[in-house]
């Protein structure tokens, strides 16, 4: 379908993009990549009145490194975070990440930032956000914040931002030494949103897992956490029962609606078995 | 409510007026009668709508003609014209790897991505590359084969 009519404008500052937004309200859409924003209009799901494009203000663009925390910008695109020595070296579970989210032709347009505040149930950023204990900084007129993810994801397609507020950058801690991440997920098809999905985090040594997170896509309204899951593997020796134990406590730690794609129990089931894939891949790869 | 637009489209400038909720798939198609892109789902889902923004695939049904402003643009019919992706067209015919030729402008666009990034990907990659790209009838044996085949060409030398 089309969508309804709209009025567009592509603002040079993030000031004007305030007074837009206190302007016009509930009635504007902050526009960034759009591979989530014009799909939903052409299905008119929605309709605002205003679409602000934001891909104007290249502030919010880029990759850096600075005091211990690698720093991606809201619009940087997919296909830039894939393609990035520093984010390969710094936040490697978003390197492996990457070739789960979409197609080459959406990465290339679709933005880290629009992906975050979008909060889709099933992507698989805010599971990485979890996972790696980032940040969200925030603009609005008022002034800067930033938000740790665990306050972030509130539930369907909702976060903390604010109305009138502008996800700017997400800053994430760099890689320290002993840790290691994994990411994998089931779907249906290539390319799909996951039907679950496992990012991972610990730190290894000598074969003993601490700092273990596990955060999960697709199994509820929002990402989650696997805690109790966690507690078991923190600070033992990983091995065949600790595993079994791990993935039993999944059945307190998550409670999968049923959906089109699976029933929650089928989705237990693949959370656990992701748990074990993802362990054993992180476990057998070579010492950082 | 109409905006002012001026782009590049398969090398030539391109001045327009447009409403801010036309595609650009359906700006190429309708006011530019560029009618080799095709439209499919219009949600960003069968690849029919595939064109170059910059030069990088993007999906045609999810950019605005207003966010191309000052860009430039490629469609299947430049790419065709230029002679870039005549290996592939030529593969595509000897492996029979298009029926009706709904997805195949798509498909030719992206597959000349991927043989840029991988200039001899196997037949795994080629079909993950494509998996954002539809094909009802072919079946996509045949399209990973001819992908297979215009990679082998290329690296020999031929376009
Ligand atoms: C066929 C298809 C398959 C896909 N598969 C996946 C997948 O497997 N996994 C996945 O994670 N995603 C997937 N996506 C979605 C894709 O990753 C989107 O790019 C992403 O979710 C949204 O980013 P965007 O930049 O396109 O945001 P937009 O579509 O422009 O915006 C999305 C929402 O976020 C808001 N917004 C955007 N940027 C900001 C900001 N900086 N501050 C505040 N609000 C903002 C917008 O107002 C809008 O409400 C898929 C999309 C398609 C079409
Ligand atoms: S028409 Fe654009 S992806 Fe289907
Ligand atoms: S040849 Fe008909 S859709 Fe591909």
């Amino acid at each position: 379908m089309k969508p309804a009519p709209f009025h567009y404008e592509k603002p040079a500052s993030l000031d004007a993009v305030f007074s837009l937004l206190d302007k016009h309200g509930d009635n504007a859409r902050i526009l960034a990549g759009g591979q989530s924003l014009l799909a939903t209009l052409n299905m008119r799901l929605s309709a605002p009145d205003l679409l602000i494009d934001i891909t104007g203000l290249d502030t919010l663009r880029g990759i850096a490194v600075d005091g211990g925390f690698l720093r991606i910008g809201a619009l940087t695109t997919h296909a830039e975070v894939k393609g990035s020595a520093d984010v390969a070296m710094h936040a490697p579970l978003l390197a492996q990440v990457m070739p789960f989210i979409a197609h080459p032709a959406i990465r290339n347009r679709g933005t880290f930032g629009g992906s975050l505040a979008h909060a889709d149930p099933a992507a698989e950023l805010p599971a990485c956000m979890l996972a790696l204990d980032a940040e969200m900084e925030i603009a609005g007129a008022s002034g800067k914040r930033s938000v740790r993810a665990a306050d972030f994801f509130r539930g369907l397609y909702e976060t903390d931002l604010k109305p009138g507020e502008v996800l700017i950058s997400v800053a994430i801690p760099v890689l320290s030494a002993g840790y290691r991440s994994g990411f994998s997920e089931f779907s249906r098809r290539s390319g799909d949103f996951a039907m679950a999905g496992l990012a991972a985090h610990a730190k290894f040594e000598n074969g003993v897992l601490s700092d273990v997170r596990l955060a999960y896509c697709g199994v509820d309204i929002r990402a989650v956490r696997a805690a109790a899951a966690e507690r078991v593997l923190d600070g033992k020796p990983l091995n065949a029962n600790l595993l079994d134990e791990a993935k039993a406590r999944l059945a307190d730690d998550l409670d999968p609606p049923d959906d089109l794609q699976a029933s929650g129990k089928m989705k237990i089931h693949l959370s656990q078995v992701l748990l074990g894939r993802v362990l054993s891949a992180m476990s057998s790869a070579s010492e950082a | 409510m109409d905006r002012e637009i001026s782009l590049t489209v398969n090398g030539e400038s391109v001045t327009a007026r447009v409403a801010p909720r036309k595609s650009l798939v359906d700006f190429l198609r309708e006011t530019l009668g560029l009618t080799g892109s095709h439209v499919g789902c219009e949600h960003g889902v069968c690849g029919a709508c595939t064109v170059r923004v910059g030069g990088e695939i993007v999906r045609g049904c999810l950019t605005l003609a207003v966010q191309a402003d000052g860009a430039v643009v490629e469609t299947v019919e430049g790419v065709s014209d230029s002679g870039e992706i005549a290996a592939l067209q030529a593969a595509f015919l000897e492996r029979n790897a298009l029926q009706c030729g709904f997805c195949t402008p798509g498909i030719l666009l992206t597959a000349t991505a991927l043989l840029k990034e991988n200039p001899a990907p196997s037949r795994e990659e080629i079909r993950e590359y494509l998996s954002g790209n539809y094909c009802r009838c072919t079946g996509y044996q045949a399209i990973v084969d001819a992908v297979e085949t215009a990679a082998e060409t290329i690296r020999g030398g031929g376009r």
